[in-house]
């Protein structure tokens, strides 16, 4: 509880927590979608609070986690390339791939630079039309805009020199395949606030029928989470299964229409590999054939990728909630943010992560404790 | 990269057809696509920003909330970042780097 009293709005928050209890007749399953609702929890120490009555699964919604270790490698061969200024958002920088990231390759004279925002990387390509400048698209619906926007941009613009490497992927399918998992317990889902302010929630309204759990679209910040839970349990201790939003204050049911607009120009659904999960069918995006020019799979030749994850890691288990990050062998041990073998322990979002900066490895690690 | 960070809309202007605006984020200023909000947004008011794209507008007290709160979560790295590099990085945008 110690966690929760440190926020600035405990008392509100141990309140709704009595709310939970006295709510719960029995333990529910609840997965949060969203890791940086993952890193709101287990900071402020949100799942220790509801022992008992809820038990929070990590859900894989950590964008650096999931991108696919061939999508890596292929970043790191386009980096290596001398005509090629490969430009990244700053968190992709030290994912491993088979055998480096893109920090090493930089370090060997590779020209990657991390940009804000795609449009830094359209920039770029204007002011150097004599190379090929390459952006790597990765995230969910939320950096989706941005990324449509730099390819319509730069078909309009007529810049040639400009490419994305798309590894986007969709929260929707994802809690499908959750959801038809045999070995599925998740009851009920948090959905991702930011990622329903762009896209709205009519997407979660068959899953939630279809399988009968409720969905609530949720903040991130520590009342938001508790609040959503609540809305959860309640859902589920009257036996409704909708789709409700705790997070009024900025997500509307259809989203933002003008973003969702162009993000459908330009891309469409396509069969993605999720790193640790694998295939999920129709579960990402990719661009739509009037934009093939400015996919750089198609303008560089990539050769074959062979990839090679390592042993150790389990993330494919901590990404489907099927393992806690203290529980992966490696945890703490073999594996830290400074030296991670896996993308969850890389990304701020990354439920490894989560756990080793707010002390979580401690039940693991007793000799470490103090 | 997934978590908006909420600033207020300084400036606004016009990039060959995009619409652009300047974004304070506490005291850290960066050019921003206003396109997705255009028509509901004007200067002063605050926006939600994903990867140098506004998504949706907030009030202030909003704004003022979750600022806060990825300040406790300490989430503002990519807010730190900004400060730190990203105005030199867009002024060496046409030198290569050592
Ligand atoms: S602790 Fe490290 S090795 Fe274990 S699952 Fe997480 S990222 Fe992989």
């Amino acid at each position: 509880m110690k966690y929760l009293d440190e926020y600035r709005d405990g008392p509100i928050g141990r309140a709704l927590a009595a709310r939970i209890h006295r709510a719960a007749t029995r333990r529910w399953t609840l997965m949060e979608v969203c890791g940086g609702q993952t890193h709101t929890i287990v900071r402020q120490g949100i799942d220790a609070l509801l022992d008992g009555a809820v038990e929070m699964i990590h859900g894989p919604g950590c964008p650096v986690c999931v991108t696919p270790l061939e999508q890596i490698d292929k970043a790191l061969a386009l980096a290596a390339r001398p005509e090629v200024i490969f430009t990244s958002f700053g968190d992709m920088l030290r994912v491993p791939g088979s055998d480096c990231d893109l920090l090493a390759v930089r370090a060997r004279g590779g020209n990657v630079r991390i940009v804000y925002s795609p449009l830094d990387a359209l920039e770029l390509a204007r002011r150097h039309p004599d190379r090929e400048v390459v952006f790597f698209a990765v995230g969910f619906e939320t950096t989706a805009p941005a990324n449509a926007m730099a390819v319509w941009r730069a078909r309009e613009l007529g810049i040639p020199n400009f490419s994305i490497l798309v590894s986007h992927v969709t929260v929707p399918p994802a809690m499908r395949a959750i959801l038809a998992d045999p070995a599925n317990r998740v009851q009920g889902f948090l959905a991702a606030g930011h990622v329903c302010a762009v896209m709205g929630w009519t997407e979660y309204e068959p899953i939630a029928a279809a399988h009968r759990v409720p969905i609530v679209v949720t903040g991130f910040e520590p009342l938001d989470i508790l609040e959503g839970i609540a809305m959860a349990v309640e859902q589920l201790e009257s036996g409704r299964h909708e789709v409700e939003n705790q997070y009024v204050r900025s997500v509307t049911r259809e989203g933002t229409v003008p973003a969702r607009t162009l993000v459908e120009q330009v891309f469409e659904l396509a069969d993605r590999r999720w790193r640790g999960i694998g295939t999920i069918p129709m579960s990402g995006l990719t661009l739509r054939p009037a934009f093939a020019d400015y996919d750089a799979e198609r303008r560089f030749d990539l050769g074959t990728i062979r990839v090679s994850e390592p042993a150790e890691c389990r993330a494919g288990e901590v990404l489907t909630g099927q393992l806690k990050p203290r529980d992966c062998p490696a945890f703490g041990r073999a594996c830290t943010p400074e030296h991670p073998l896996g993308a969850p322990m890389v990304s701020s979002e990354g439920a490894c992560a989560a756990y080793f900066n707010y002390g979580r490895y401690r039940a693991a690690e007793p000799a470490e404790a103090g | 990269m997934c978590l908006g960070i909420p600033g207020r809309i300084i400036a606004a202007h016009d990039d060959q057809g995009l619409p652009m605006g300047t974004v304070d984020f506490g005291g850290v200023r960066r050019d921003v696509c206003l396109a997705y909000v255009a028509g509901e947004v004007s200067v002063g008011d605050y926006v939600i920003v994903h990867v140098g794209f506004a998504i949706s507008r907030v009030d202030e007290a909003e704004a003022r909330r979750t600022f806060e709160a990825l300040r406790e979560m300490s989430q503002l790295d990519e807010l730190e970042w900004m400060r730190a590099t990203a105005d030199a990085a867009l002024d060496t945008l046409g030198e290569d780097p050592t």
